[in-house]
């Protein structure tokens, strides 16, 4: 299906460390996706704000990418017509409440956590990876749901 | 927060707005917003592309890098002080539910809440998955918040004076 290309996700993870850290450094704050647009909802004033525009940007970022980056061999993700629809509200459920109840995802845990050596984020991201890595592969072989 | 100066001046939601712009041009760059390529790496069965450890490596690498140099600061540049998640806080049993919770999620569609935000970038080709799978992720997030968010009132309408201290611990990380 799709293939190994470590040079731009070397180069892309990269880019994700640095925004990352620059938010740090700038702002003072995680860029951690669940986080920042789960507490979108409850936040008013700048903290509202600063949430916010990180999201545009990544979207503005992704979308410059998508429109630009062909020659890096960036192409925009097209919706997969056969993938059922209730495996992505299920799928969508559990990556928002689990994520909530576990207080970060890929980015909070994953990089950022990591990064700051906590504890916390090590058993997470050795958590959602493994279970992760175990679904993705019962699903599409064992049984055979969705390939 | 909100008698933040600095943060006032709009430089700081600049270079907010700059971090999130980095960051999603790396997330489109690095192919994680394919949700197919993410599951030809978690699917260990199939044709295994091994591109998200590299996308992994590069990011946690610069940030492992920087962040412990950043926090020898004892300001952010545009900000009174850091808000970050406290490092050294015990696991608990919602840490490892809501883990594998995600886990199984992600293994099921490829996406995680970073990629499926960048959806929005790819309209109206990402139509389909992001009209379904966003909103239940929304769902998701915010509705299991709702109980916070009442007793956060709570806290609030008997003066603690610590009440938005202590919030964030479910805001983030």
């Amino acid at each position: 299906m799709s293939s190994f290309t470590p040079i731009s996700a070397l180069l892309g993870g990269l880019l994700i460390g640095t925004g990352a850290s620059w938010l740090v450094l700038s702002f003072g704050r995680i860029a951690g996706i669940s986080g920042i647009v789960g507490a979108l909802p409850s936040s008013r004033g700048n903290e509202f704000a600063w949430r916010a525009l990180f999201l545009l940007g990544l979207v503005a970022g992704a979308g410059l990418l998508y429109r630009y980056g062909a020659p890096f061999g960036v192409s925009a993700p097209i919706s997969r017509s056969g993938f059922p629809a209730w495996e992505l509200i299920v799928s969508g459920l559990l990556v928002g409440y689990g994520t909530a109840l576990g207080k970060g995802c890929t980015s909070g845990h994953g990089v950022c956590g990591l990064a700051n050596r906590s504890p916390r984020s090590l058993l997470a991201t050795t958590l959602f990876f493994g279970t992760g890595l175990l679904t993705a592969s019962v699903l599409r072989h064992w049984l055979e749901v969705w390939r | 927060m909100s008698a933040d100066s600095k943060f006032s001046t709009g430089r700081a939601l600049l270079a907010v707005f700059g971090a999130g712009l980095v960051f999603g041009a790396g997330l489109a760059l690095s192919g994680m917003t394919h949700p197919e390529k993410v599951l030809d790496f978690l699917d260990l069965a199939g044709p295994w592309d091994p591109s998200l450890l590299f996308v992994l490596a590069g990011a946690t690498g610069v940030a492992s890098i920087a962040f412990p140099l950043i926090l020898r600061l004892t300001t952010p540049l545009l900000a009174h002080h850091f808000d970050l998640p406290d490092a050294t806080a015990g696991i608990d049993r919602r840490l490892a539910i809501g883990a594998v919770l995600f886990g199984l999620g992600w293994g099921v569609s490829g996406y995680c809440p970073g990629p499926a935000i960048a959806l929005l970038a790819a309209l109206p080709d990402s139509g389909r998955e992001a009209l379904i799978f966003l909103p239940s992720m929304l769902a998701g997030l915010w509705l299991s918040r709702l109980p916070a968010r009442v007793s956060r009132r709570q806290t609030a309408r008997h003066g603690m004076p610590n009440a938005e201290l202590g919030t964030p611990s479910l805001d983030r990380v």
